[in-house]
Parts: C-alpha cells; structure tokens; sequence
C-alpha cells in the first residue's frame, strides 16, 4: 500500500475500503471506455465486411477486370467501375489543385497579416463557409454557378488553354456548363474553407517566440511563413490536405448535382460525366437485386479502398515527418 | 565594402519583392474565399426569402403536380434524426475519447482505434450509407428512421472521438499529476479534471459533428429515405430536409424547386446559427 508508506501510520479499515473502491472503478472505467474505443473498430470491421460481402457476386462475375472495364450496361447485365473511378480522381485532383493553394493564402493571412480586430470576424466567416452543408453547394453549383460557367468561363479556357497541345485536349467539346470541370471547382468551393480552417489552427500552434525571434533577427513576414510556420507545422498542414482530399472523394451531393452523370469515359473535362459517389446516389435506390446491386456495392467497395489507401498514405508520411522533426506523436 | 553594401540592398529588394507578393497572394486568396461566402449566402437568401411563407411550416410536402405544399413533415423528421443522433453519439464518442487520451500512450488498441477513427472520419458518407442499408434496412425489408439515426451517428462519432482526444492532449500533464499527487483516482482525473479543462473543446467537437450530420444527404438516401406524409415514427420511412430538397430540386415543378430553396436556407440558418450561438456562448463561460 502506497498509501501507507507516506502516512506513516496505519491506514484506517476506511480508507482502505475506499482505496479498494477507487481500484473497481478504475479498473471499470478503463474497460468501459475500452470498449466504446472498440466500436469505432467493429464499425469500420463492418463496413469492410458488408461491402465485400455484397460486392462478391460482381467481383465473382467480372473479376479484377471490373475496376478497368469502362462499360455500365444495365440492358446487358455488363457492369464496369472506371468511368465512375475515373470521374471521382479526375474531380477530387481538380478540386485539391485549386483549393490547397488558396487555403494556404486564406490561413497565412488569418494568422499573420490580419489586423487583430479582424481576426475573429474572418476565421469565423471561413469557418462558417466549411459548415455550409454540401447539398447547398450543390443546389448552388446547378441552378448558379453552372450557367455562368458556360457562358464565361468556358469558352475563355477553350480559347486559352485549348489552343495547346495535348493540354488542349483537356479543354474541348461544347460548353455545357455541367461537366467534371465543373464538379471539381465545386468541389474546390466546398474543401477551401475546410483545409483553410485546418491549416489556420495548426499555424496557430506555433509557440510565439520562436516566430519573434525570427521577426527580431530580420525576417520579412513572408520569410517567417515559409521558413519557420510551415516547417514547424508541415504535418498538419499535409493532414489538413488529407481532411479535404477525403471528402472530395467521397463527396454526393455537390458533385451529383453538377457532374452530368453521363456514363461516358471522355478526355475533355468539359464533358458530363460521373463519379462513384453520383453513381450510387443516382441507381441504388433503383436496383434490382442482382448483378446491377452488386456492382454497385463494388463501387463502394473501390471508393472505400480509394479513400483508405489515401488516408494510410497520409498517416504514413505524418510519422515519418513527425520522427523527423522528434515530436511526439 | 561599397560592394559588400551593394549586395546587400540588393538582396534586401529580392526579399521585399518576395515579401510583398507572397502577402499580396494571400491577400488576394482570402478576398476570393469571402467573395464565395457573400455570393453563396446572397443567392441563398435571395431564392430561400422568397420561398418562405407559413404554409411551408405547417403544411407538408406537396404531391407531384399539386400548388402550395410545405416542408413540416421534413423539418420534424431532420430534427428528430439529429436530436436521436446527438444522444448516441455524444456518450460514445467522449467515452472513446477518453480512452484514446487517457489509456492511448501505451496501449496497442488505442493505436488502431485511432487510426481507424482517422480513416472513418474521412470515409465516405454515402458507403455508410451503404453500410446501413446493408445492415439494417436489407435486415428488416424497410426504411426507417432509426436507420437513418444509426448512419448520422457513424458519422458524427469520429468526429467526436478526435476532437474529444486533441482537446484533452492539450491539457497540461502538470493538471494531471497535481491531481494524482493528491491522491485522486484515475477515472475522477479524467472526468473531472482533464474532461473538464477542455470542456468548450469537446462542446465544440460535438457542435462540429452536428453541423456535419445536420446536412448530410447522401447516408440518409438509402436509409430513412423520404415520407411525403408528416410521420414521427422512427420505425417508419422518414422525411428529411436534405432529402427533400435534393429530390425537390432535380424535379420539373416550379413549386417544388422553390421549397428546396426554401429548405437550403432553413438547414443553413440553422447550421450557422447553432455555430454562432456556441461561439458566444464559449466567450461568456471563458470570461466569467
């Protein structure tokens, strides 16, 4: 008993009763939130096992050639995942490209060029733009955004970027408005303030001295930025990227209402087209149980790995940065 | 030592230049992001201002090709989902938290719990979705809404779990061993001295799930589904507002595109409102 080593004197029946109860109820809230902890694993266990379960008589039937077949023929029975895969990369790259460049600008400012006052009211406003559900970005994207991209923006990149080789290609083909081009800036509309509010925090966590050191030997504003926050947070600044990258790619909503859900593979990103998520939202509820209903929980299935690899990726390189650096994890 | 100067200024005009357009990028990014905030909410409340009257609270969604109609079936049934899913979730995922903070350092199931936590918190709603679909409604040949509640709640339970976790990281070790030097049990430290420090940051991981799950569409397509009529019963199909509105909104009648405005600005007044209102509130406790 350590108790009894410091008193120094014989602990009373009492205050071993309640030494005893405090070990039970240690030792019962040590397994309780143990096994809340747990539920988060069986869920993801779950998931896994559902959609493989589901998935099998499409991968059964169509083998590994289902992720690289671009045909979707619900006449013929005849089920392929790559237009969908494709649309979904194609989209989220687009939207990353877009928006991690200027959720940097919008953090570095927050943190280092904004007048005290403003401060608050603009780190507010940024994050009230990534609560924004997405279904309003998407409602936003159809009936707004889209028309004006057809009208303007469009046929300006055509006549820009599309008189350039092979870039060009990218480019062409009518200008509808909806398309995957359009669905990735959407989607770069809906992660911006997500990554941006992330990377903020993180840059927030640089202790203040070491950036007025840096301030007080010389350094310009910029010179701070880049090599003392971002070194200092790079970790998070790249876990913010991952944050966003994974709800771009797994995003419904915005995406569904502007991709054009066209089951077609084309290499303009002006063409409609789909994306795993659009696909699912557009057919599940119509499928009849069968091949149709398989392939689309092998959809899933891919989407689900697609995300996983991306995130594992992230967590890799966030250790070995962190080892790096000697933080703790 | 002319040279010597003459280097130096020049340097010195490199690193302004860099300076300043660096500052003027981030400048520039920052306008735009507020740009897309004005121009997102000015159309919103333009399309949601004329779409709200009080039929729309108390009549309930209108059948195809009919005039008039409302969205008080939807706006019970979101609250109804949400409120469900906020008792769930938050227990379990302030528990989990707990452990992940508490016990993580050195156990090996805290290890995968929080990488599987990462994983789900990124994970794509609509696979939940597809999850549930599999686990309950091909179980019991229905839509419900508790299926509905049991696909927010996998969303919103990571979210709580990993900020519950960060926010008591950030308590200092220093408040621990004060406590345990004077003897207190584990479970008292953790729920009344860790848990309690970092209270307005686990308040604030549980306001973030519900602005996450409040207008999340796509798990609740497969699951609760819709109900053109006003239902409160959660072993039944359930009308939601994102449902509706994506349903309304892809639809040919002009009635019906006019509610889903009206809808999208409902979820995001309440939304943003929910934010603003925990801002506020935080301010007052941490000063008071």
């Amino acid at each position: 008993m350590h108790l009894a080593a410091l008193n120094s004197a014989m602990p009373s029946s009492r205050a071993i009763r309640v030494a005893k109860l405090q070990r039970v109820q240690d030792f019962l809230f040590h397994r309780v939130t143990q096994f809340f902890a747990m539920l988060v694993l069986f869920a993801l266990l779950g998931i896994i096992a559902s959609l493989l379960i589901n998935a099998w008589p499409a991968l059964h039937e169509f083998g590994f050639g289902f992720f690289i077949d671009p045909e979707w023929d619900i006449g013929k029975d005849k089920f392929g995942g790559l237009i969908a895969i494709y649309g979904t990369v194609v989209t989220s790259l687009i939207a990353l490209l877009i928006a991690v460049p200027l959720s940097f600008g919008i953090a570095v400012f927050l943190t280092e060029i904004c007048p005290g006052y403003l401060r608050r009211p603009l780190g507010t406003a940024v994050e009230l733009l990534a609560a924004v559900p997405s279904i309003i970005y998407g409602m936003f994207g159809l009936f707004v955004f889209a028309p004006i991209f057809a009208d303007y923006i469009e046929p300006a990149l055509a006549a820009t970027l599309g008189k350039i080789p092979l870039i060009g290609l990218l480019f062409s083909g009518p200008a509808n408005g909806i398309g995957m081009l359009c669905a990735g800036l959407i989607l770069a509309m809906m992660i911006l303030p997500f990554i941006a509010s992330v990377m903020r925090d993180v840059f927030e966590i640089v202790p203040p001295v070491i950036k007025e050191s840096a301030y007080g030997i010389g350094c310009t504003t910029w010179e701070v930025v880049s090599k003392i926050v971002f070194p200092y947070t790079k970790a998070g600044v790249i876990g913010g990227i991952m944050l966003g990258l994974g709800r771009a790619l797994g995003e419904t909503m915005a995406v569904t209402f502007v991709i054009g859900n066209a089951l077609r593979l084309s290499p303009s990103l002006f063409a409609p087209g789909s994306s795993i998520a659009s696909t699912l939202a557009n057919q599940f509820g119509e499928a009849a149980p069968g091949l149709h209903f398989s392939s689309l929980f092998a959809l899933g299935l891919a989407l689900f790995v697609i995300t996983f690899i991306v995130l594992a990726l992230a967590k890799w390189m966030l250790a070995r940065m962190e080892e790096k650096q000697g933080l703790k994890s | 030592m002319n040279q010597v100067n003459h280097i130096n200024q020049a340097v010195f005009a490199v690193r302004k230049r860099t300076n300043a357009i660096g500052l003027f990028l981030s400048m520039a990014a920052m306008t735009l992001g507020m740009l897309f905030l004005l121009w997102i909410l000015s159309i919103l409340f333009i399309k949601g201002f004329s779409a709200i009257n009080w039929a729309m609270f108390t009549a309930s969604t209108p059948a195809p090709g009919s005039e008039g109609g409302g969205l008080a079936n939807a706006i019970v049934g979101s609250m109804m989902l949400i409120g469900c899913c906020t008792l769930i979730s938050t227990p379990i995922g302030v528990l989990a938290g707990l452990y992940l903070a508490e016990y993580g350092d050195r156990s090996k199931v805290a290890g995968i719990t929080r990488f599987v936590t990462d994983i789900m918190l990124s994970a794509p709603s609509i696979v939940i979705g597809l999850f549930v679909y599999a686990l309950v409604v091909a179980q019991v040949r229905h839509f419900s809404g508790w299926a509905g509640t049991i696909a927010l709640a996998l969303i919103a339970i990571p979210v709580v779990v990993r900020t519950t976790e960060n926010m008591l990281q950030l308590v200092p070790g220093s408040l621990r061993e004060a406590a345990y030097a004077l003897g207190t049990p584990k479970w008292k430290v953790a729920f009344w001295i860790t848990l309690r420090a970092a209270k307005s940051g686990v308040i604030t991981g549980i306001l973030l799930a519900l602005a996450r799950i409040s207008g999340e569409t796509a798990p609740l397509l497969f699951t609760a589904l819709n109900n053109q009529f006003f239902s409160t019963n959660m072993n039944a199909p359930m009308a939601n507002l994102p449902v509706v509105i994506f349903q309304f909104a892809m639809s040919p009648y002009d009635n019906w595109v006019s509610l889903a405005w009206g809808g999208s600005l409902l979820i995001t007044f309440a939304v943003l409102g929910l934010n603003i209102l925990a801002r506020v509130v935080f301010r007052e406790k941490v000063q008071g």
